[in-house]
């Protein structure tokens, strides 16, 4: 007798918030395309249980200035344009990216210039028909004095601003909030701190369909297996009806990736290691997609190669 | 999933006869569903009573274990997030060649030797998948005996013929491998090969019923240790197939698909690198064996990393035990460094001083296995556990000097860490380890 088996399904009863980057000129904006995300009804790629309307998307992340820190495979497969966030944005558009991640940094004196700020964003945004991620240089005083300029110079452009911390978040949110942008919430591998700061900005009257939510990201080798875990589970959260932690998850995996040894040094370490330039790429892409198996929304990255390797996972994850 | 004490009742004589040393049947059905009694307390108790509570017992995913002197067990596990618990069984990395490849033997002492050190753990490869592609039994038997001769390593002998099956597995060595596969046609015979050579049997079919029917089979002709392939087409596909076998095992408790899962990486892939992903999925995603078709070491090393963070315990960080350690063979002068016991800060730090050739005294402070941001914003790394562990392991009677080096990601401490050690210095080091060597080189 052929046995039968039931397909197990679980009924979930709350599903991720949609939040769209970027706005069309019918929207106030000037981008050629809006991007959005969220929307699951399930987990990761799981169509025979629940819908997934939008697929996860990749960003290239560049930079307002030269990288000298990056790791050279970095640096010699950009070339030049690195020299130029206008030119580095307009390749990562032309090589496919999905949205561009701009990140702000202080001047060679330590300063952090608004005004200049606000140029390159503008700038930027004049480049590419992408919608814009705009990160600041990560420490709250210069944070606020860049991107407050930044979302009124790019006001209407529905850019992503980020990252808005507990102890950092009021500026950032009430500057995103006049300008019809979107906030980045970030937060220390944690759920109950992650949603915890999504209250915080909720009560400021922020809507919830602006806000994106950084669980912090570990890389390969690095940590990765904690933010893994709490991205688990705050999309079991999310899909049990627990409004707060609703939110599209982004992670930045180029930024940390290209921070480990693994990836940075390609001299004195063990032959078993492999060959540096691959071991970059395939460090930065096992990284994006374990992390796309547990819910990420958004993934940065930094080398062109992962760029196309995710997106066509991506593509075939969301062939159901 | 462990029966419930009526349920247990119900197996039992019912005699109330007290010879367990229980009052009634029903008191020693409730002892044992609390685990508190056992069931060979009972005289009367029947063979079949016997058999359906050791069935209750029995874990939801079989244990599966291949391989007799560098074994691998998947398999038995109990959660579908690591949170819930953690992930029990690594699964096991393969490399599957042809019998008609040329490497061979090459390719079979590559990964048998293959390891790389990750924070103290050597990171393996598994097993070897050999492959029919010849056709010829004479070939494969061939292949097999000539692998065997370069690896003890677990074998996953892959043909659909029963008897080229058995001409391999005679030339295998009795090292418990894994017979791949058996499928509607040779299901019997295949079984009766897995009994016979004391293997496990891989079943694969396109459906999770054809699945189920199939394991229903094997089993009855002997076979218990078993190996699913739910054949997936595709990158999703195995996502979704690999979560249904685990959630029906783990949520239904449906015995015909408790068993470990089998995922070939390679097939769908149209490049080495869209390999290494479908392998990096089934790694987060429930495969117990992994079979690569190629091999290249910077996709394994990262496959292996991925492996060693998933299927790290949530509850228990690896970590080494707090201490002064000594590197590079240190003398009172050399200098001083501080960090917390999370064994990848321990082996990142302990790396970079002995790559860079410097001697150095590294402290280790017990801060429950967490990183040094982690265990600083804790309250498990400031400068009252810093200066508490300087005293604890006599630091002062083994240096020379009163400088002690901070990580630079806690520089912020270094204002209370000299007051807590009145006379020291605190020097602020490295945010990152990898800077280390750059740093001591300057450091006199």
């Amino acid at each position: 007798m052929p046995t039968t088996v039931e397909i197990p399904k679980e009924k979930w009863t709350g599903k991720v918030r949609e939040v769209t980057l970027g706005a069309t000129p019918s929207n106030g904006g000037t981008r050629g395309r809006e991007v959005v995300v969220g929307g699951e009804a399930t987990l990761p790629f799981l169509h025979f249980e629940g819908a997934i309307p939008h697929p996860p998307v990749v960003a290239v992340e560049i930079l307002d200035r030269y990288p000298d820190d990056w790791a050279a495979p970095l640096k010699e497969v950009w070339g030049d344009v690195m020299k130029d966030p206008v030119a580095w944005a307009r390749k990562a558009e032309e090589l496919g990216a999905e949205l561009i991640m701009l990140k702000l940094t202080l001047d060679e004196s330590g300063a952090a210039d608004g005004a200049r700020a606000a140029d390159v964003v503008r700038a930027v945004l004049g480049a590419t028909t992408l919608p814009l991620i705009v990160r600041g240089p990560g420490q709250a005083e210069a944070d606020n004095a860049m991107l407050v300029p930044v979302c009124e110079k790019a006001a209407g452009e529905r850019i992503a601003v980020g990252l808005c911390e507990d102890k950092n978040y009021r500026t950032i949110v009430a500057a995103a909030m006049a300008n019809n942008h979107l906030v980045i919430a970030s937060s220390p591998i944690d759920v109950n701190l992650a949603k915890q700061l999504n209250i915080l900005i909720s009560d400021m009257r922020m809507p919830m369909e602006r806000v994106l939510m950084d669980p912090t990201t570990g890389a390969l080798g690095y940590g990765i297996e904690y933010t893994y875990s709490v991205m688990e589970r705050l999309r079991l959260a999310a899909l049990s009806g627990d409004g707060m932690t609703q939110q599209p998850m982004i992670c930045f995996v180029g930024e940390e990736s290209w921070r480990q040894k693994e990836s940075r040094v390609g001299q004195g370490v063990p032959a078993e290691w492999g060959d540096w330039h691959h071991r970059g790429v395939i460090w930065e892409t096992v990284t994006a997609v374990a992390l796309l198996e547990a819910g990420a929304d958004i993934v940065t990255v930094r080398h062109p190669k992962t760029l196309e390797l995710v997106q066509s996972t991506i593509q075939k994850l969301m062939a159901s | 999933m462990p029966l419930s004490g009526l349920e247990i009742y119900k197996l039992l004589p019912k005699t109330n006869c007290k010879e367990c040393g229980f009052p009634t049947c029903l008191a020693f059905a409730m002892k044992l569903a609390a685990k508190q009694a056992e069931l060979s307390a009972c005289p009367y108790v029947s063979e079949e009573a016997k058999q359906a509570l050791a069935a209750a017992a029995a874990p939801p995913i079989r244990l599966v274990t291949l391989g007799t002197e560098r074994n691998f067990a998947v398999g038995n596990e109990t959660v579908l997030f690591r949170h819930e618990k953690t992930f029990y069984h690594e699964p096991g990395l393969a490399l599957r060649v042809k019998d008609t490849d040329p490497a061979l033997e090459e390719k079979a002492a590559l990964v048998d030797g293959f390891s790389v050190e990750r924070v103290g753990v050597n990171l393996v490869m598994n097993a070897l998948a050999i492959e029919n592609a010849s056709g010829d039994a004479g070939t494969f038997a061939g292949a097999v005996a000539k692998a065997r001769a370069k690896t003890k390593l677990p074998f996953i002998l892959m043909s659909d013929n029963p008897d080229t099956m058995k001409a391999a597995l005679e030339k295998e060595g009795g090292m418990k491998p894994l017979i791949y596969a058996a499928s509607d046609g040779n299901v019997e015979a295949m079984a009766a090969l897995a009994k016979a050579h004391g293997a496990s049997l891989a079943v694969k079919a396109e459906t999770l019923d054809g699945l189920a029917a199939l394991t229903e089979k094997a089993t009855a002709a002997g076979a218990e240790d078993l190996v699913l392939d739910p054949m997936p087409r595709h990158l999703a596909g195995a996502l979704a197939a690999f979560t249904q076998l685990r959630r029906l095992a783990l949520k239904k408790n449906f015995r015909p698909l408790g068993y470990p899962i089998i995922a070939f990486a390679g097939d769908g892939a149209n490049s080495p690198e869209e390999e290494t992903i479908a392998a990096a999925q089934a790694i987060c995603k429930y495969a117990g064996i992994i079979v690569l078709d190629h091999f290249d070491a910077a996709d394994v090393y990262a496959l292996m990393t991925l492996r060693q963070n998933i299927y790290t315990d949530p509850q228990k960080p690896i970590q080494v035990s707090p201490g002064l350690y000594e590197i590079n063979s240190p003398k009172p002068g050399d200098p001083l460094m501080v960090t917390t016991n999370f064994s990848l800060t321990y082996f990142s730090v302990a790396g970079e001083v002995e790559g860079a050739g410097k001697p150095a005294w590294l402290l280790v402070t017990d801060s429950e296995g967490m990183s040094v941001l982690t265990a600083w914003a804790a309250g498990k790394f400031d400068a009252e556990v810093i200066a508490k562990a300087v005293k604890n392991f006599q630091v002062e009677s083994k240096i020379n000097h009163h400088k002690i080096i901070i990580p630079g990601l806690v520089a912020t401490i270094s204002g209370d860490l000299e007051e807590e050690l009145p006379g020291w210095e605190v020097l602020v080091g490295p945010r990152e380890a990898v800077d280390i060597p750059a740093y001591l080189k300057l450091w006199q």
